[in-house]
């Protein structure tokens, strides 16, 4: 019952932050808000008893997805990212 | 026994509200060092001791738990003072009741003796 | 006894995972948004704890110790980026 609140309460979060991604006028927010869909998945994912898929994202989309994206927003340098 | 996770149970209750008090901290405080000092001082001590807890519960976990707060503990604060001195460095404002800032003197004295 | 303790606990963690959020969708800067998000990084650090104390399993502890490591390396990238040059 607790797993079940817990699991709508971060499945409404991870819903909106999505929706945050998409509209975000700064690319940098975008970047930041699917991190925080990849951290709160990973949560999900060991709610539903898979800690290996949730280990596995949380190395690759929390860790890596970022760090990569930050690195091309610093080649680019555009004035609105 | 029964004492003995009671005693975790309280330490990792004190640790969440350690935590809560840190993420109220991060929308009340009135800049942006003053919400890093709450959010990462205040956060790292509610996670080490829930950890903490956690260990005291069940003795079988307390390595792995050691070893989880050791990292929490070294990393954290590096992470907290790089992103502080990248926010000085791009000139975001400090609060109105701010009294010194002693990094600014630091940087405009290094500027002075490169010109000498 | 024991376990009402701790599920007020993770109401706690999650209450202020959500407060830390708040300050994510608001925040006036993009630094204020990567504080919030390493503060909520290191709030997920003690609900998968409790997870996996609820679930009574060991293995769940190894996404917390993965996350400990990672949040750092993502922070110092960012603050690098906002402070020119990679």
């Amino acid at each position: 019952m607790i797993a079940i609140i817990l699991a709508i309460v971060l499945g409404l979060v991870m819903i909106s932050m999505a929706i945050a991604a998409l509209t975000a006028y700064r690319v940098r927010a975008a970047v930041l808000a699917s991190g925080i869909v990849s951290l709160i998945a990973s949560i999900i994912y060991l709610l539903l008893a898979a800690p290996d898929v949730a280990m596995t994202e949380a190395a690759i989309g929390s860790g890596l997805t970022t760090i990569i994206f930050f690195y091309v927003l610093n080649k680019i340098r555009r004035s609105d990212v | 026994m029964e004492i003995r996770m009671l005693i975790g149970s309280i330490v990792t209750l004190i640790g969440a509200i350690f935590i809560f008090l840190g993420a109220l901290g991060i929308v009340r405080m009135p800049d942006l060092y003053n919400r890093l000092q709450t959010g990462t001082k205040a956060s790292t001590l509610g996670t080490i001791l829930s950890i903490a807890g956690i260990g005291i519960i069940n003795p079988e976990w307390a390595g792995k738990a050691f070893i989880i707060i050791s990292f929490v503990m070294m990393t954290n604060p590096v992470s907290s003072h790089t992103l502080a001195r990248g926010a000085h460095h791009i000139g975001i404002p400090l609060s109105d009741k701010t009294v010194i800032d002693k990094l600014q003197e630091a940087e405009t004295e290094e500027n002075k003796e490169d010109q000498i | 006894m024991v376990e009402i303790i701790l599920y007020i606990a993770g109401g706690l963690i999650l209450l202020g995972m959500l407060t830390a959020l708040w300050r994510f969708v608001k925040g006036p800067s993009s630094a204020d948004r990567i504080m919030a998000f390493d503060a909520m990084t290191v709030t997920s650090i003690a609900l998968i704890a409790l997870i996996a104390f609820f679930n009574n399993r060991i293995i769940y502890l190894d996404v917390a110790l993965v996350y400990g490591l990672l949040s750092f390396t993502g922070v110092i990238v960012i603050a690098r980026f906002l402070e020119k040059g990679l």
